[in-house]
């Protein structure tokens, strides 16, 4: 279990480290990105809009929207877990995805304090490192588009996306900030599409709620 | 601003959204509206940016070997692969792909 993880965080890193170099960021605002901002759906969403040509800020915008989930995982954790307020600068760093759901898969409370240690400093000591190691061989492979790595970054979203589609409604959800998105990258600066479909969703959502209350 | 500079305020509102979580009253963020709203928006984006790195490029849209990466990534998903055989899977596509002489 944790050898498997090790190593998707493992391949994963290498491709962030890659993919970032080629849309166009050295090796240390690569390295940056992984040691300080660590949550990978957000790096991802960076080099995205900066590699197809988009702005720092549009970049900006679109990893502080991906990382809004986030703050609701300090949440969660909080309420489970009752950090000491000594240690919630450090935590706060590592609640990611991966230390959130290992934590709270746990039954009891040292193994969840346990989960989440675990998982946050293995991740972020992995991801940091092989996140180096990638930035280094993407600037040596050349064109990373002969390996497939963009391909890796399509297919990285989409599983991280997957697990979410368990229902009707985000299935709904996805499909229209993904005809939105097709439908405005002609017209639009790049990077912004994503945020007009994060607006739509938002429009969307409101709509669905009132609606339900209505009913 | 610099690269540099966007890359260090993007992870500074990254630190401050997960401290956020622990510092803001908990009742502001824990109420079934602020969790849904926010799942929403995290399935908003996720498919958002899957197109957009499949389809999108500095010259707008284009149709290339990233399609091919998109369907088999899909394909092991519906097989229940596991995360890194999902991302290998796409990356070997996209490779076949041009290897192929596809764009």
């Amino acid at each position: 279990m944790g050898l498997s993880i090790a190593a998707a965080v493992g391949v994963y890193g290498v491709s962030f480290g890659a993919l970032s170099t080629s849309a166009g960021l050295d090796v240390w605002q690569t390295c940056a990105l992984s040691a300080l901002m660590f949550t990978g759906g957000s790096q991802f969403a960076f080099i995205g809009v900066i590699g197809a040509g988009g702005t720092g800020a549009a970049a900006w915008a679109a990893a502080t929207l991906l990382g809004v989930r986030n703050g609701i995982y300090g949440m969660q954790l909080k309420a489970l877990i009752r950090p000491p307020a000594r240690l919630i600068p450090l935590m706060a760093q590592l609640t990611i995805d991966e230390s959130t759901a290992t934590s709270t898969a746990q039954d009891d409370h040292d193994e969840r304090v346990r989960g989440f240690w675990t998982a946050g400093l293995g991740v972020y000591v992995l991801w940091s490192t092989f996140t180096l190691v990638g930035a280094l061989a993407g600037q040596a492979i050349g064109d990373p588009r002969r390996w497939g790595l963009d391909g890796a970054a399509v297919a990285a979203f989409l599983g991280l996306l997957w697990p979410r589609l368990h229902a009707r409604d985000p299935i709904a959800t996805a499909v229209v900030a993904a005809l939105v998105t097709i439908l405005t990258i002609p017209a639009l600066p790049p990077g912004i599409p994503v945020l007009v479909a994060a607006g739509v969703t938002a429009a969307w959502w409101f709509w669905q709620r009132n609606r339900r209350a209505a009913r | 601003m610099t690269p540099f500079g966007w890359v260090l305020l993007a992870a500074a509102t990254a630190y401050a959204l997960k401290l956020a979580g622990y510092l803001l009253p908990q009742a502001w963020l824990d109420s079934e509206p602020v969790h849904d709203l926010a799942g929403s928006l995290t399935v908003g984006l996720l498919a958002s940016l899957t197109m957009m790195n499949t389809v999108g490029s500095s010259a707008g849209l284009s149709l290339d070997s990233r399609l091919l990466a998109l369907a088999a990534g899909a394909a092991a998903l519906r097989l229940q692969a596991p995360y890194l055989v999902v991302v290998l899977v796409g990356a070997v596509a996209a490779a076949l792909g041009r290897l192929a002489g596809l764009p």
